[in-house]
Parts: C-alpha cells; structure tokens; sequence
C-alpha cells in the first residue's frame, strides 16, 4: 500500500481572519483530488500552525490570509517550522496578497502564491508536482 | 531517516522523528513494520482508550476534554483521530485539530489525524500501529477516536484496552442497532451531550442493553457528560481508570490481556487477508466472466462468491 499514501496537505488560516472561505473551497479541491487534507480552522498562531505540520508529517503547508498581515506573519511560520526542524515542506500561500508583495514571499520559501480567482485545477497541479517523497 | 535512526529519536522524545515513524507506519512501509517490531517490547506502559461511537456523537469534542482532564492530572496525552476518507476520489479532510486547537500549543500532547483510507479493512491495521508508537514513546494515555461508522468502528476499537462508547439522547435507534456487539466493544459507557431532553432514557436504554447481555466480571459503567464544557469528563477519566486497574492489575487481568491480544491479531489478520483475497480475486481472471453471469442472471451472487473464493484457493495453493 506504501505507493498509494495520498499526499498529506496542511492548510492554515493564521492571524485574526474572520471568515475562511477560500481555504474551504482550496481544502475540498485538494481532496476531490485525492489528497488528505488537514484542516485546523481560523486564527492560528505560527506556532500552531508549526505544530501541526510536524504532528502530521505534512508534505505540503498551504496558508491562507486575507487581513494583509501575511508579511508579518508568514515569515513567523517559516521560523517556527525552521525551529521544530521542519525542512522539508512545500509551502504556498493564498487568500488577498498584493502583486507587489510576492517576490518577498517568494524568497521566504514559498513555492506557489495564488491569489483570488486562481482555477483550482492550478494549485492542484502544482501541489501534485512540487510535493516532497515521504516514506 | 532509517528505522533505527527513528527508534533511537523517539526513545529520545524527538517529536520530529515519531511524525515520521508514524508516516511510516500507517503507509505499511518496511521502515514502518522494523520500527514496530523493535518498538513493540517497550509498549504496555500507556493507557489505550478508544472513543468510539456514531457520527455526530460528539467523539471528537469528547477526545479534547478527555485530553484537558488528562493534563490537569499531569498526563501526557497521544491522539489518534480517523476520519473517513472519501470512497470515490479516496481524498479526505481531516478536520478534529479544530476541536481541540487549544492542545496543539500543549508540549504534553501529540495529536495525529488519519484517514480511513478506503474500505479495505486495514485501519485496524494501521491504527493499532501507531498507538504502539506513541505507547513506546512514553506517552501516558493514548485516545483513539473512531471514523463514527460501520465494522471499523468495531475493529479500531480492538486497539485500545478501554473502549468507551459515545452515545446520545435520542439516540435509541442507535443504541438498538449496537446492541449485537455492544458487549465486546465497550467497557465504560456514556450519554454525551446530556443537557438534552432524553438524557435519562438513553442511560436507561443502554442498562436494559447490558441487562440482557452477559457482562462477565466486568460491568461496564454508564455515565453522564456534556463534553463541551466538560461536565462529567472528570467522572469519565474515573471510569477509565477503574478499568485500566481491572484490566492491568486484577484477578482478570490475564485473561482480559489475552482476549484483548486475540482480537488485535484476529481484526489484523482480518484485514491482511481481506485486502490479499480481494486483490488475488481482482487479478484472476475469473471475476470478469463472473460478474457477467451474475449481471444476466444466470448465477446467483453467493454462487459467483464461492467459485471466486475458489479461484483464489487455488492461486494460493499454487504460490
């Protein structure tokens, strides 16, 4: 059974979001394709969000934000991963993220930004070609 | 990461290493089945409980105030949570972490969600798996909470040494369609959610049950809680206990031990030999032929089964 082990995706809403639509309609998209998809609901600290990624073996750490915190916040959950030595995740990120602002998420370590309007047939391609072997 | 570099982590309490022993684990890999045997000699010292019950119970939420209680008495606190996966695109969403997001910031508590995985019956397998895990990784307590459906239910169940059944008020068609296997099953039972009308009755249900069952030296107990607040929980980690003690300490202790293995290695066996049978049975050639003479009617189902059982006798036989 070991290469059938669909892979196992984190998505994270952190900061004082009130609603979390965009990550639903991602986390139902994802499963639909076959994935298993950890969902922690809203107004996650970084350091939860670390947790949860290493209490799950999470391949793929998918965060969603609409409050325009994400420049202060994701570089938080990068450190809190850093710190539980959690090195080997794919990290992408969602929700209202100004054009602007990607390159300096980018070069935090995310692989993938995808705004509102994304197909979602995009993120599950990329989250299929990009996601880290586990076992 | 090889298998003794994962054993060697988790006795060292590298949580990092028991994620992965336990990826390892429920994917049946060859690491995962080495970390287990070596693992398994040092299992024994947690309390396995298993929080079973239909969907909508409230499993889930009883799982985390178990857990809280758990951590005011100083234990620390492994979880296993299974949710189905779904039958046609085998994805999942594994959603209990929102129900008890306040333990993820706990360092005294490991929770790790799981998908069913299909219907192939290996969740038996996989689950009692990584509760030696994190038995062997000093945890305390380890909580099992069940998918909330059909023979699984039962078979995860089989892992844990206290099995605690959830059920509801106005649940009684619930209760009635458990009866058969309740005895097996459940140790210690409760009435969640029993600020509702019906609190009662349901309690009064579940003795009538266990009135005409045979409990043995046993008598499993039913209790009241409201999960949500957390009402009744202390009583129910009481409850536990007592048969924790009765299973590891009593007179009984013996035998209950070896029933408990006997079903362990039974629902594994079960479940190896269900997912072999059928994948021999799919990669015969007789199925297709089957299956025509049964769709026009000129082969009764149980018929087909028997000549496909046959079918894969003989495959084995010849291996």
């Amino acid at each position: 059974m070991a290469d059938e082990r669909p892979i196992r995706v984190l998505i994270a809403k952190p900061g004082l979001d009130g609603h979390d639509r965009g990550a639903k309609v991602v986390a139902r998209a994802l499963r639909d394709a076959g994935m298993e998809v950890i969902y922690t609901g809203i107004r996650q600290t970084p350091q939860m969000i670390a947790e949860a990624a290493l209490q799950e073996d999470a391949q793929v750490v998918g965060l969603s934000i609409l409050s325009g915190a994400h420049l202060e916040l994701f570089p938080r959950v990068v450190e809190e991963l850093k710190t539980r030595g959690v090195d080997d995740v794919l990290l992408f990120a969602g929700g209202i993220i100004p054009k602007a602002d990607i390159p300096a998420i980018e070069a935090m370590g995310f692989k993938g930004v995808f705004g509102p309007g994304t197909d979602t047939n995009a993120i599950i391609a990329f989250v299929r070609d990009n996601a880290p072997q586990r076992v | 990461m090889d298998a003794t570099t994962l054993v060697e982590g988790i006795l060292a309490g590298e949580r990092r290493a028991l994620s992965r022993a336990i990826s390892h684990v429920e994917a049946d890999s060859a690491i995962g089945r080495e970390v287990l045997e070596a693992l398994y000699p040092r299992t024994g010292g947690a309390q396995v409980v298993g929080i079973t019950g239909s969907a909508g119970a409230g499993k889930s939420t009883l799982v985390g105030a178990i857990a809280r209680e758990q951590r005011k008495r100083g234990r620390t606190v492994g979880i296993v949570a299974v949710d189905p996966s779904s039958p046609f695109s085998h994805g999942a969403i594994l959603g209990d972490r929102i129900r008890m997001q306040d333990l993820t910031a706990d360092g005294g508590v490991f929770l790790r969600s799981m998908a069913s995985r299909g219907n192939l019956g290996g969740l038996s397998e996989t689950a009692t798996g990584v509760a030696d895990v994190m038995d062997a990784a000093g945890f305390d307590i380890v909580l099992i909470e069940t998918v909330g459906a059909g023979q699984d239910e039962v078979e995860v169940a089989n892992a844990a040494g206290t099995t605690v059944l959830v059920a509801n008020p106005g649940g009684g068609d619930d209760v009635q369609s458990m009866k058969a296997g309740l005895m097996e099953v459940a140790q210690v039972m409760v009435v969640n959610k029993a600020d509702l009308a019906g609190a009662d009755t349901a309690v009064q249900q579940l003795r009538g049950l266990l009135a005409i069952a045979d409990p043995g030296p046993w008598e499993p107990p039913i209790l009241k809680a409201i999960a949500r607040t957390g009402e009744g929980v202390p009583e129910l980690v009481d409850a536990i206990d007592r048969h924790q003690a009765y299973y590891r300490e009593s007179e009984h202790s013996g035998e209950e031990r070896r029933k408990h293995a006997e079903r362990q290695v039974l629902a594994i066996t079960r479940a190896i030999l269900h997912r072999e049978a059928l994948a021999t049975a799919r990669a015969s050639g007789a199925l297709g032929a089957l299956v025509q003479q049964v769709a026009d009617r000129n082969r009764d189902p149980r018929n087909a089964a028997e000549e496909l059982l046959e079918a894969v006798r003989r495959e084995w036989a010849a291996e």
